[in-house]
């Protein structure tokens, strides 16, 4: 039998979140946490959490699983379960709406400020904006991000503060936008990045690395963006 | 763009810049005060004032007393802006980080003047 604990609260009911305990029998197979979540919602229908694709591509179950941020989908409790337990809780940091489900309002403003689409006045070349394979290349390991918000909700500086630090995410997104060779708004951007909090309140900790379920690496990302500025600074 | 005006630059990069500038220069200055008490011979009030009567001591000790008080300023005042946040308590958050900060700039002032006092002996 495996145990799960999971964390619920329902504004209109409870005054107080709770850990609700669970029991399942998993008939000895190694399924993934978000396979528990849908068996135990056939037991209990008032449990809430989101998903969607439920194959690691669309970014909706992102949630802190036995204590480390992930998606559930693609964990399996092999390595989520600590002695026959799971513990299920929302990401941290933001204000929950219901059960596991976040409100990721804070995590999407970060993201718009960073103004993640390609900016380019010069008129369009009959066929396309060509790349050489070398500046595509460059796009490779930030491209992949699903928004999942595991990285930034794990991060202790956009705890504090959510509304001043983009966040590992957004920044990931910042840089895939300041190394496109497509586009021109590189200064522009650089100048929007340079106070004391958008990207220097990130203090190089890699929980954001540690919990990328997609293996990407924001920190090294910070790391570029952050020599663009001095560069252009001195 | 989050504007602030107490931090020490106003410019992220520019504070980065600054706190890893002291840093070095705050290493070197250890260096050379421990290797300086451990290597002289004879080691005592002689050399001690000796040392201190050159005007580059006194100036590369006066640049490190700068230096801690810029990095110290950069340094704290990011903790208090991430501990002490309207977030975390309301508004009563921006009296007292304000009162921290110019607690911490009174701090700053009085040791460097003071410390101009001591090296150039006024
Ligand atoms: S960088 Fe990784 S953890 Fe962060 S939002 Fe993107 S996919 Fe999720
Ligand atoms: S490396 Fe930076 S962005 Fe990543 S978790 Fe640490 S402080 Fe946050
Ligand atoms: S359900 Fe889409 S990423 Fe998990």
């Amino acid at each position: 039998m495996l145990k799960v604990s999971i964390y619920r609260y329902n504004p209109e009911t409870d005054k107080a979140p709770y850990m609700q305990d669970y029991e399942l029998d998993t008939q000895g197979k190694d399924l993934m946490v978000l396979d528990v979540l849908e068996l135990l919602k056939a037991q209990d229908p008032t449990l809430s959490f989101r998903r969607s694709c439920r194959e690691g591509v669309c970014g909706s179950d992102g949630m802190n699983i036995s204590g480390r941020n992930g998606l559930a989908c693609t964990t399996p409790l092999s390595e989520a379960a600590r002695k026959g337990k799971l513990v299920l809780r929302p990401l941290p940091g933001l204000p929950v709406i219901r059960d596991l489900v976040v409100d990721m309002e804070q995590f999407y403003e970060q993201y718009k400020k960073i103004e993640p689409y390609l900016q380019n006045d010069t008129p369009a070349p009959a066929i396309e904006r060509l790349q050489s394979p070398e500046e595509r290349e460059k796009l490779d390991g930030l491209y992949e991000c699903i928004l999942c918000a595991c990285c930034s909700t794990a991060c202790p500086s956009f705890w504090w503060n959510p509304d001043k630090f983009i966040g590992p995410a957004g920044l990931l997104q910042a840089y895939r936008f300041l190394a496109d060779s497509r586009d021109e708004a590189t200064d522009e951007r650089l100048s929007k990045l340079d106070d004391p909090f958008s990207v220097f309140r990130c203090h190089g900790i890699q929980n954001c690395v540690n919990v990328c379920p997609k293996g990407l690496n924001p920190t090294r990302a910070i790391g570029h963006i952050r020599h663009m500025l001095l560069a252009r600074a001195v | 763009m989050v504007t602030t005006i107490t931090s020490f630059g106003r410019s992220g990069t520019f504070d980065w810049l600054y706190q890893r500038v002291t840093a070095v220069l705050l290493t070197i200055y250890t260096f050379f005060i421990v290797g300086f008490i451990f290597l002289s011979k004879d080691f005592g009030y002689e050399s001690w004032s000796a040392l201190f009567a050159h005007r580059w001591m006194r100036v590369f000790t006066l640049l490190a007393l700068l230096s801690t008080v810029v990095h110290a300023w950069i340094g704290l005042w990011s903790v208090i802006t991430d501990y002490i946040t309207n977030l975390l308590m309301g508004a009563k958050a921006t009296v007292l980080r304000l009162v921290i900060e110019l607690l911490l700039a009174a701090v700053a002032v009085f040791y460097t003047a003071w410390g101009i006092e001591i090296l150039w002996g006024l």
